[in-house]
């Protein structure tokens, strides 16, 4: 899952058949494509074990229907726990000492004040430090403390009897510094007489969620790249080009600002570590606790009943975790420590900027020969600024040339962030691509179907045509002649299959007829613990709502961590499995009170029924009461994918409409018709709210959110809610979304993944191709702002600036 | 410019209270010259939402010293006392002294109300108020919108249309739309995008929001 951008799925992701190989197996026919277009029968080989084929979500009664959310009730009466909630007796609070100079050598830390504060009951000073990149070199550095690479790294920790107290002892501890030289330009870090983030080579690896970059690689002053990947003679496919497009563009830095901080509750027991921790994944914040305090894996205990929100930056115990469970360690006490707003805008994470030189060689005809992408990137003091994915992996190009570069800065390391790099790349290729089909005088829709043979892309191109908003497309630019232009522009996004072999449940039958399934995967907002409610009320007949689900706790079998749109393809496999497993158990389990073999009952749609009618169908809760034994339980982890070699993308248009006033600068989007690909949509409202989502993200991102940072101190100067500007209530656009219900064979529930490829990859570019439409005048810059907007409709930018 | 300034009077010191020698406080000037009543009726105009609550502060004010001190809050109906600091917001005051933590804390700045309860049934941001500042007004919180037997419609409209997601914003969501729809039983989705303009929400269920608040105004009707 440390995938940056997978130009090709390695096997590990797709997991080991060799399990599979030697158990008996079975073939099945199963329904694959797009309802209503493409859908079809498919012959596979499964192991025997596997529960039978589902049918489409039409024929089924609580998978694919909208069911209410399992634990709405909880949210919308404040019942719901989350790790900022958690409160243990004699639980202490923490604050964090954050570095207040961008780059500096830490000389002393005087904790002694700070100790003898009043309700202070621990310090903690840090000497290893999390998230940013390391040196390969480690010895080019010598201090006892970790160096300060950007405002608001953590330095140390107080924890106290209350709130109020950590935040004054916390003023209390005194650091010296040696300044050093720092840089918070990305233009001026690549500079060759830049001051150096890093005095020698530095990498940073990837999380669960993605982010990082490839190891090793040159590193030239601040510039850690490039990483080169190229496919055949890129050069000479522009030369055989009849059209070029080449263009600059450039993004900007935004942070997650997901609600919740990050934050976690340590308890530290002698004979178990127990954490709350709003995290995206329990297994990943337990490896990292164990491995940094060097113990067994079983020893720590990960808890997240609820959590407010990742968006790719919760992976992992992080500083937050660790120094929360060394307080508790020490104070002999359970710790809290949640980050505040500023140091959540400062060092958990952010989307890297991007400074990007994309050309496109086309043919007349529309056929690609060449795509050349050379890109920059700043993701502060870690890497993971690449951003080649949609150039790499939307259309089919005779040639390929990509080269992504880091440049750091002294400011906090970038994290994973929904579809890392890909927001950035598609900015410029779908406006690269919108280019090109203007110049050629195609449709944007007819071009694309040249070069995209993606057969549910295909489906979804065609959805658009026929929607009332593309038709409505004037397809001339700036033809409106009043203040206010209106324009529609549409842009295509893609996302990758990846599967999350560690992904297991376990499904128990009481005697009484209450059912109860477990795994350690948590939720993080998405939906899963419905999924998971659906899939056994299909299985057995209830209501979902009397499903017991208990997730997001390592005591339970191990869950996958939630990035890259993994969870839902990865985990309802197995818990199906693991229902259909403790469903047949349960038949063998009251077949003796009726008389029967166990083979001859069948369980469906709530009853249980003989083969041979020697009884009437029976209830399944009254069939429980003929259990001999109180309870029946199965275990089931995800088997690989029934046709591992096929390789599916995941995908959507987005189609934008927005009125321009040309004389504020403001865009204001009116509507985004949204069509998406997202396998089996196992609850559809979930998933519309995940595209929602999305595309909100997308337009806040687009139009709004920008990280700034001050060049003379090297502080974020928006570093608040009030002061980073998002997209708000007032702004939300009329949002249609269109599920493109897609089959493709591939487990036992055939679900895929929604959360990346739902409108935050596409949004920017639509709305900027709508910008174009409406005004005739191409915005290359994010985001783009009224000040952006004006100084574009009086002078085009320039273009293609030698990087 | 200084020709339009009133003559500095004597008691224009930073200290002249109550008892300075005019006999005229800086609080009883504004409420004869009813700039008070004309604050509220603007702050009035864009919530559609009634502030008397603050139109009045008890004239009996009580010192609260830095090592804190024992206060009543009326919280869902019932009288809870607590010993606090005099810095302690409302927010901390519910979450850290009462254990009441369906209100969040989100930004501790008022910039994202997802620690929104009501004074009076105006809502306000906990995070943004004095703990000491809401004694003697009726405190409603999530927790108290809905009874064990039953939820408010709000909440049950926020089900049924799915108006979560992550669901850390959705408390103080629910309650800067049930107050809404306690001062305007029948508002527009402009009215509700107003209500809710304040409210952060990353995961983006804006747009059901505006769909369960307007349906459970239909229902409430």
């Amino acid at each position: 899952m440390a995938t940056r951008i997978p130009h090709a799925i390695p096997d590990a992701l797709l997991g080991s058949a060799d399990d599979a190989a030697s158990a008996p197996t079975k073939t099945v026919r199963m329904p694959v494509g797009v309802p209503g277009f493409t859908l079809h029968e498919e012959e596979r080989t499964v192991p025997a074990s596997e529960p039978p084929v589902l049918p489409v979500n039409k024929d089924l009664h609580y998978i694919g229907k909208s069911v209410e959310r399992w634990d709405g009730h909880a949210k919308v009466t404040g019942r719901a726990r989350y790790t900022a909630d958690v409160q243990l007796p004699g639980m202490l609070y923490a604050r964090f000492v954050s570095a207040t100079l961008p780059h500096a050598k830490i000389l002393s830390i005087d904790t002694s004040e700070a100790e003898s504060h009043p309700g202070v009951k621990g310090v903690h000073v840090i000497e290893k430090l999390l998230g940013s990149a390391v040196l390969r070199d480690p010895s080019l550095e010598q201090s006892r403390y970790p160096l300060v690479r950007y405002v608001g790294q953590p330095v140390a920790a107080v924890a106290a009897t209350t709130p109020q107290a950590a935040v004054d002892a916390a003023a209390k501890v005194k650091v010296r510094y040696e300044t050093l030289p720092f840089v918070v330009d990305q233009d001026l870090a690549r500079q060759p007489n830049a001051p150096l983030v890093f005095p020698g080579a530095a990498d940073q690896a990837g999380t669960a969620g993605g982010g990082g970059s490839a190891s090793g690689i040159a590193q030239t002053g601040n510039i850690h790249g490039p990483a080169v990947h190229k496919r055949g003679d890129a050069q000479q496919g522009l030369k055989e080009a009849d059209v070029v497009i080449d263009a600059r563009y450039t993004t900007q830095v935004q942070t997650h600002s997901a609600l919740e901080t990050h934050g976690a509750v340590a308890d530290w027991k002698p004979d178990l570590l127990t954490v709350w921790s709003s995290t995206q994944g329990t297994a990943s914040v337990r490896e990292e606790l164990a491995a940094y305090f060097q113990l067994p894996i079983s020893k720590v205990r990960v808890i997240t009943e609820f959590m407010g929100g990742g968006f790719g930056a919760k992976f992992g115990a992080g500083n937050p975790g660790v120094v929360a469970a060394a307080l508790s360690r020490k104070t002999g006490a359970p710790v809290r420590l949640m980050l505040d707003r500023q140091e959540e805008h400062l060092s958990v994470g952010n989307r890297p900027s991007s400074d990007q030189r994309l050309r496109i060689g086309a043919k007349s005809d529309g056929s690609i020969t060449a795509i050349q992408l050379i890109s920059y990137g700043t993701a502060g003091c870690g890497t993971g600024a690449g951003c080649a994915g949609p150039a790499t992996n939307l259309y089919k190009s005779g040639s390929l040339h990509t080269e992504e570069n880091d440049v750091f800065i002294n400011a906090g390391p970038a994290a994973a962030f929904r579809a890392p790099g890909h927001p950035q790349g598609a900015f410029a290729l779908e406006q690269s691509i919108d280019e090109l089909a203007e110049r050629l005088k195609l449709d944007p829709l007819d071009l694309r179907d040249r070069i995209d043979e993606n057969p549910v892309r295909r489906v979804q191109r065609q959805v658009i045509r026929e929607s009332a908003i593309w038709k409505s497309r004037n397809p001339k630019p700036n033809a409106d002649t009043g203040p206010i232009k209106r324009g529609i522009g549409l842009s295509q996004s893609v996302w990758y299959r990846m599967l999350a072999m560690n992904s297991a449940a376990e499904v128990r039958v009481h005697k009484d007829g209450s059912l109860e399934v477990l795994s350690a995967v948590q939720d993080i907002g998405s939906g899963i613990k419905t999924a998971f409610a659906q899939i056994l009320a299909e299985q057995f007949g209830v209501a979902p709502a009397q499903v017991e689900v208990k997730i997001g706790d390592t005591n339970y079998p191990v869950g996958p961590n939630s990035g890259g749109s993994v969870t839902t393809l990865s985990i309802t496999p197995a818990v199906r499995d693991a229902a259909w497993q403790a469903s047949q158990k349960f038949l063998a389990s009251i077949a003796p009170s009726l008389g029967v073999g166990a083979g001859e009952l069948t369980l469906t749609g709530g009853m249980v029924r003989s083969a041979s009618g020697k009884f009437q169908p029976m209830a399944f809760r009254a069939a429980a009461a003929r259990m001999n034994t109180d309870q029946v339980s199965a275990q089931a982890r995800r088997i690989p994918d029934y046709d591992p070699k096929k390789y599916d993308t995941y995908g959507g248009i987005d189609v934008a409409e927005v009125a321009v006033d040309t004389e504020t600068g403001r865009i204001h989007v009116k509507h985004v018709y949204s069509v998406h690909d997202c396998g089996r949509p196992i609850n559809p409202a979930q998933v519309i709210s995940q595209i929602n989502g999305g595309v909100i993200q997308g337009i806040s991102y687009t139009l709004f959110e920008h990280r700034l940072l001050d060049p003379n101190y090297g502080i974020m100067v928006n570093s608040n809610l009030d002061k980073y500007k998002t997209v708000g209530a007032l702004e939300i656009p009329k949002i249609e979304v269109v599920l493109t219900e897609c089959y493709l064979g591939q487990s036992s529930t055939d679900a895929s993944g929604i959360g990346e490829a739902a409108g935050i990859i596409s949004t920017g570019a639509a709305i900027a191709n709508a910008f174009y439409n409406a005004t005739g005048v191409r915005i290359r810059q994010l985001p783009m702002t009224p000040a952006v907007v004006l100084a574009a409709l009086n002078q085009p930018l320039p273009q293609s600036e030698a990087l | 410019m200084s020709d339009n300034l009133p003559p500095k009077s004597p008691d224009s010191t930073p200290h002249a209270g109550a008892n300075s020698g005019t006999g005229i406080s800086r609080r009883s000037f504004l409420r004869g010259a009813g700039l008070t009543a004309a604050g509220t009726a603007l702050l009035d105009g864009v919530q559609g939402i009634q502030h008397e609550a603050f139109a009045s502060s008890p004239d009996n004010i009580k010192e609260y010293g830095a090592a804190g001190a024992e206060i009543a809050l009326h919280i869902n109906g019932r009288e809870h006392t607590l010993r606090i600091e005099p810095r302690t917001t409302l927010a901390d005051a519910l979450r850290v002294g009462l254990g009441m933590t369906g209100t969040k804390i989100g930004c501790d700045r008022g910039a994202c109300s997802s620690c929104t309860v009501w004074l009076d049934k105006m809502p306000v941001n906990s995070c943004m108020t004095l703990a000491i500042d809401a004694i003697g007004h009726k405190i409603t919180t999530i927790e108290g919108l809905s009874n064990d037997s039953e939820v408010h419609p709000v909440q049950a409209a926020f089900v049924k249309h799915d108006a979560m997601q992550c669901g850390f914003c959705t408390p103080g969501m629910v309650m800067s739309c049930a107050a809404l729809l306690e001062h305007n039983p029948n508002p527009s989705e402009a009215d509700v995008r107003m209500a809710v303009s304040g409210n952060y929400c990353r995961c983006g269920t804006y747009p059901k929001v505006f769909a369960a608040t307007l349906d459970a105004a239909t229902r409430h009707a």
